[in-house]
C-alpha cells in the first residue's frame, strides 16, 4: 500500500536576516486513502510542512526524512516530486499570465502521466471536472489564476486533483475565504477524488467547518512547528468547542 | 504576481501598472525639441543628451557622420500585385513630407542618402497579400537608406520591413497614410551579431486611418529605432507594438513619440521585451504630447520587461505631457520584473520540467502581444524566435549547448 512518511523532519525558512527554524521535528505516516487533518493555529507551520513537501526552494530541510514507497522524495526536484504523484493544493495559488487553462492542465497531464492524454476524451474529462465543481467552460481559455476570485482559485486546484490524479494530496487551507456553497463543491470534489482513485488526503486547515464534509480518519493538532496531540474525528469536535487556547501557551504565536 | 523590482530600472523602479507617476519630465518637453533637415542644426551628440543617454554612442559614432555609403545593404521588395514599387532621387517631392528629423543620426540619414524605396499602395486598393522589403546587410560600410511607404486614401495593406545579416545603418522610414487608409508596418530586426541599426521612423496619419506600428527587435549589437507619429487631420488611430529579445552584450532601444495635435485621435503602446545574459540592455522611452488643440484626445502607454537572468539592464521611461484638461484619456504604465519564481515553482509543483515551465511563462509574458500584431506570418516568424532565444537561456541552466544559431 502506498504510503508518505514523514519522520523528525525539520525545516528552516530563508529570511533576510538568516534562516529560521519554523518545523521541528514533525512526525507522520499517511497511507492511500487516509485522510489526515491537520489542524493548527495560524502561523503554527501548516503552510510550511506543505511547502516543504512540495520543494519550495524557500523552504530548507535542515534534518529528517520524507519517502514515498521508500523513495527519498527530499531528493527528488519540485516537478519529480509531482510526478512521483505528490500534489498539493496551494493556499495562495499562483497567476501565470498568458498561459492558459486548458494549455496548462494538457500540459501538466502529460508531464505527470509521461504521455499526452487521448485527445477526445481528455476533452470531455476536463469539461466534466469543470461542470462538477461549477467552474464556467469560459475560464479553459483565461490565464491561469488570473483574476480569478478565491474561491475560483481553490475550485481550480481541486479540478487538477481530480484530473492529475495523484496518490497523495496536500490540501493547504483550500477551504479559507470559501462561502458555505464553494466549500460544499470543493468537498464534493476532494470526496470524488478520493472515491475514484484511493488518494491518500492531508487537509490542513484551521477550522473544523470542512470536516463536516471530508471526513478525516485522522486529527493532528500543529503547534509551533510539531504535532501536540493527534486523535480521531472526535478530536476536531473537541477543538471546535474548546480552540487551540490549551496549546497556545508559550511559543506558538496566535497572528491574525 | 511579477514583482516590480529595482534591477536597474529607470523611473520604472515601482511603478506598477496603473500608476500615473509622470516620472521625471527630461529637460526640454517634445514640444521643444529640435526638428531639421538642416545638418547644422543638431550637432554630433556627447552622449548625455537626453535623447543619447542611455546609447552606446560610441559605437553609433560612423553614423553620425555626414556622409554616408549605400552598399552596405542590399533591399529586395516583393509587393503584393496592387502595390507599387520605385526607386526614386533625392528631390522626388513625395519624401521629407512625414516630419523633420529629431535626433543626430535621423538628420544625417535623411542628408546622406540619394536615391530612396518608395512603397505606394494606390487610393481604395486592399493588398491581396504581405509587401515584404527584405533589407540584407552584406557590407559594414557605414550605410544610409531611406524608404517611403505611402498608403493613398482609402487603401489596405501590411508591409513587412525585414532585416538581416551584418550592417552599419542609418535608416529613415517614412510612413504616409492618407485618410481613410488602413496600413499595418512591420519592422522586424534579425540582424546577426555585430550589425549597428539606427533607424528613424516617422509617420503622419490622415483623417479616420489607421496605422499600426510594430517593430520587432532580436539581432544585432546596437538596435535603436526612433518611431515618431503625428496626426494630420480628427479621427486618426495610430496602434504602435513591439517586442524585443535582448541578450548579452545587446543594446536596444525604442524610443517613440505620439504627437497629438489634432482633436479627437487615438493612440495606443504596447512595448514588451525580455532581457537575458549580461549587458543585455533595452531601453524604452515613451513620449506623448497632447497638444492644447487636441481635445478629446485617447492615448495610453504601455511598456513591460521581464528580466531571465542577472546582469540584464532595463531602462523604462514613459513621458506623458498634456497640454489640454479636454482629453478621453490618456495613461501610461510600466514595470520590470524578474522572472518570477513562484510561478515556476507552481508549475513544476504540477510536474511540468523546469526547462519547459520557463518556457510556459516566458511564451505567455509575450501572448497577447503576438496576438495583437495579427499577421500570420510574423506571428509565426516570432513564436520561432522567441523559442530560439529560450534556447539560449535554457542551455545556461542546463548547461547543454544550444541549438545552432543563424549566422
Ligand atoms: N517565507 C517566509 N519568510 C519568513 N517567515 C516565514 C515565511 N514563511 C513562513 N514564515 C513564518 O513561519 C511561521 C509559520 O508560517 P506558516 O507555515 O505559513 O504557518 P501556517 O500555515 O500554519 O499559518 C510563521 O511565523 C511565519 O511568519
Ligand atoms: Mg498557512
Amino acid at each position: 500500500m502506498p504510503t508518505l512518511e514523514i519522520r523528525d523532519l525539520h525545516v528552516s525558512v530563508e529570511t533576510k536576516e538568516g534562516a529560521k527554524p519554523i518545523l521541528r521535528g514533525v512526525d507522520l505516516t499517511i497511507n492511500s486513502g487516509e485522510t489526515h487533518a491537520i489542524m493548527g493555529p495560524n502561523g503554527s507551520g501548516k503552510s510550511t510542512l506543505a511547502s516543504a513537501l512540495a520543494g519550495h526552494p524557500k523552504y530548507q530541510v535542515t534534518s529528517g526524512t520524507v519517502t514515498l514507497d521508500g523513495e527519498d522524495v527530499l531528493a527528488m526536484t519540485v516537478d519529480e516530486r509531482a510526478r512521483a504523484g505528490l500534489f498539493l493544493a496551494m493556499q495562495y495559488p499562483v497567476e501565470v499570465p498568458g498561459v492558459s487553462v486548458a494549455n496548462f492542465l494538457r500540459t501538466a497531464k502529460t508531464a505527470i502521466d509521461g504521455e499526452a492524454p487521448a485527445l477526445r476524451t481528455w476533452g470531455k474529462e476536463v469539461k466534466g471536472a469543470m461542470e462538477n465543481l461549477r467552474i464556467d467552460s469560459t475560464f479553459a481559455e483565461r490565464s491561469v489564476n488570473e483574476g480569478f476570485s478565491g474561491g475560483e482559485k481553490k475550485r481550480h486546484e481541486i479540478l487538477q486533483m481530480e484530473l492529475f490524479k495523484p496518490r497523495f494530496a496536500i490540501l493547504d487551507e483550500t477551504d479559507s475565504g470559501l462561502d458555505v456553497d464553494a466549500l460544499r463543491v470543493v468537498s464534493e470534489g476532494v470526496n470524488r477524488a478520493k472515491e475514484n482513485t484511493d488518494v491518500g488526503v492531508l487537509l490542513i486547515t484551521h477550522y473544523t467547518r470542512i470536516l463536516r464534509y471530508i471526513k478525516p480518519d485522522f486529527v493532528h493538532v500543529f503547534v509551533d512547528g510539531k504535532i501536540a496531540e493527534e486523535g480521531g474525528p472526535e478530536l476536531a469536535e473537541r477543538l471546535e468547542e474548546e480552540g487551540y487556547d490549551k496549546y497556545v501557551g508559550t511559543g506558538a504565536t496566535m497572528s491574525a | 504576481m511579477t514583482a516590480t523590482t529595482d534591477l536597474s530600472t529607470d523611473h520604472t523602479r515601482a511603478v506598477a501598472d496603473g500608476a500615473h507617476s509622470h516620472g521625471v519630465v527630461p529637460a526640454g518637453s517634445r514640444a521643444e525639441r529640435v526638428t531639421s533637415f538642416d545638418l547644422a542644426d543638431i550637432p554630433v551628440p556627447s552622449g548625455r543628451e537626453e535623447e543619447w543617454r542611455f546609447s552606446p554612442v560610441a559605437k553609433l559614432q560612423p553614423l553620425f557622420a555626414p556622409e554616408l555609403g549605400a552598399g552596405g545593404v542590399l533591399t529586395t521588395v516583393v509587393e503584393a500585385p496592387e502595390v507599387k514599387v520605385e526607386i526614386v532621387g533625392r528631390d522626388d517631392a513625395r519624401l521629407g513630407t512625414a516630419g523633420k528629423p529629431g535626433d543626430r543620426t535621423a538628420v544625417t540619414a535623411w542628408n546622406a542618402f540619394s536615391e530612396a524605396t518608395v512603397v505606394t499602395v494606390p487610393a481604395e486598393a486592399v493588398a491581396s497579400d504581405v509587401t515584404s522589403i527584405r533589407v540584407e546587410g552584406v557590407s559594414t560600410d557605414a550605410t544610409a537608406q531611406h524608404v517611403l511607404v505611402h498608403a493613398e486614401h482609402h487603401s489596405e495593406a501590411v508591409v513587412v520591413i525585414d532585416h538581416r545579416g551584418d550592417a552599419l545603418l542609418n535608416q529613415t522610414v517614412e510612413v504616409v497614410v492618407d485618410d481613410g487608409a488602413h496600413l499595418t508596418l512591420v519592422s522586424v530586426q534579425d540582424w546577426a551579431d555585430g550589425a549597428v541599426h539606427a533607424s528613424s521612423h516617422r509617420s503622419v496619419v490622415g483623417r479616420d486611418a489607421k496605422l499600426k506600428h510594430v517593430v520587432v527587435t532580436f539581432g544585432g549589437d546596437v538596435v535603436r529605432v526612433t518611431p515618431d507619429a503625428a496626426f494630420t487631420a480628427e479621427g486618426g488611430d495610430v496602434e504602435m507594438v513591439g517586442l524585443y529579445f535582448a541578450d548579452t552584450d545587446q543594446h536596444q532601444e525604442h524610443r517613440l513619440f505620439v504627437d497629438h495635435g489634432v482633436p479627437r485621435c487615438k493612440s495606443r503602446v504596447t512595448y514588451k521585451g525580455a532581457l537575458q545574459g549580461a549587458g543585455a540592455h533595452a531601453v524604452w522611452v515613451g513620449d506623448v504630447l497632447i497638444q492644447a488643440k487636441a481635445e478629446g484626445t485617447d492615448t495610453y502607454e504601455l511598456n513591460r520587461n521581464l528580466v531571465l537572468t542577472d546582469g540584464a539592464r532595463a531602462d523604462s521611461v514613459p513621458n506623458l505631457e498634456i497640454e489640454t484638461g479636454e482629453i478621453d484619456g490618456a495613461g501610461h504604465a510600466s514595470a520590470t520584473g524578474r522572472f518570477d519564481d513562484e510561478q515556476l515553482f507552481y508549475l513544476m509543483a504540477r510536474g511540468i520540467p523546469e526547462v519547459d515551465a520557463r518556457r510556459l511563462v516566458v511564451r505567455g509574458f509575450f501572448a497577447e502581444l503576438i496576438e495583437e500584431i495579427g499577421v500570420d506570418s510574423v506571428r509565426d516568424r516570432l513564436i520561432d524566435s522567441i523559442e530560439a532565444e529560450l534556447e539560449k537561456s535554457m542551455s545556461v541552466i542546463t548547461g547543454t549547448a544550444p541549438a545552432q544559431e543563424g549566422a
